[in-house]
């Protein structure tokens, strides 16, 4: 199953009509979408505006494959649960988002070899025809990375700054 | 920033809106071991995430609803209240901005961590926060100075 997610804030025609189009010619059934404020609504395709948390868990375990918007928190729970992932980027000048985060990430995750990532419809539509080909990425662990999660720890206990370990602790000893 | 008083468990407001914030906020969560921890976001479908942990939910909002943005203040503003927490903590995005702001004015320690999907330069909450984040982050080392934002790592 192609489980398709969105997000939930501004619309994202451009990636829903692609897939529904993608959906009618190739005859594919087992897609599910979250297609959140998108206006465009699908033919070909299972679709919900949003999707409760435990809703969204149920679909996106049982998933395949990803495709969605290059949002953080899907991209997250792709690494974790070893999902194939295919991302194509809001754009902020195309008004599917406030600012252009997406496509910075995208770019980014994409180089860090995170994540597939098609930029635009036409790269998109490639993408979907070679879908069975997409491989999951390296497994992410449940947590953040140790330094991050000991440097946290240590500010909360101690007050010391795991940047700073010059400075002195705000309390006596 | 606040001391703690010793032979009592640190409580502990961990703060976010939904989506990418709030899955990276509870991949922080072994930093919260030892404390006795609330979570604050958007969504009552989070609870689930939270084990035994206490769990609020507060309205959402961004920068394009005025209104929406000043009912989350006072949301969070009346909810950190309540709850004297010792340090708060947050992801972002609104909603954290508004709790670190809380935090700090009730004398809590506070950490930001700025959303892992902020490669360019920092959130607009993550930069308007500075002022009142006693431990201010970003996940990306590039993004990191010498004043701040740090880098310790990421949820990566």
């Amino acid at each position: 199953m192609i489980f398709v997610t969105v997000g939930t804030d501004l619309p994202f025609d451009r990636l829903v009509k692609v897939i529904d189009e993608w959906a009618g010619e190739t005859g594919r059934k087992d897609i599910f979408a979250q297609i959140g404020e998108t206006e465009w609504r699908p033919r070909h395709l299972a679709y919900s505006k949003f999707l409760e948390p435990p809703e969204f868990v149920r679909n996106f375990s049982q998933a395949t494959t990803i495709v969605a918007h290059a949002g953080m928190g899907t991209i997250l729970s792709a690494l974790r649960y070893e999902k194939p992932i295919l991302v194509m980027p809001r754009r902020a000048s195309l008004g599917e988002q406030r600012n252009e985060h997406q496509l910075a990430t995208a770019k980014r995750l994409s180089d860090m070899g995170k994540i597939t990532v098609a930029f635009d419809e036409a790269e998109l539509r490639r993408c979907l025809d070679d879908l069975g080909r997409l491989q999951p990425r390296e497994k992410i662990g449940p947590h953040a990375s140790s330094s991050l999660v000991k440097g946290l720890k240590d500010f909360i206990h101690t007050g010391r700054h795991p940047a700073k370990p010059g400075d002195q602790p705000p309390f006596p000893a | 920033m606040s001391t703690i008083p010793t032979g009592r468990r640190i409580r502990l407001a961990a703060i976010s809106s939904g989506g990418g914030h709030w899955v990276q906020l509870q991949r922080l969560r072994p930093a919260f071991s030892d404390c006795d921890v609330t979570f604050l976001t958007v969504k009552e479908g989070y609870r689930a995430d939270v084990g035994d942990c206490e769990f609020r939910v507060i309205p959402d909002a961004n920068r394009s609803n005025k209104f929406k943005l000043l009912r989350t203040a006072l949301v969070v503003f009346w909810q950190l209240f309540r709850l004297r927490p010792d340090v708060v903590i947050s992801t972002g995005a609104a909603p954290g901005y508004f709790g670190i702001r809380a935090g700090k004015l009730l004398g809590a320690r506070t950490i930001w961590v700025d959303s892992v999907a902020n490669v360019e330069t920092l959130s607009m909450s993550g930069h308007r926060v500075r002022p009142y984040a006693d431990l201010w982050l970003t996940q990306w080392p590039h993004l990191a100075g010498p004043e701040g934002p740090f880098h310790t790592g990421s949820v990566l």
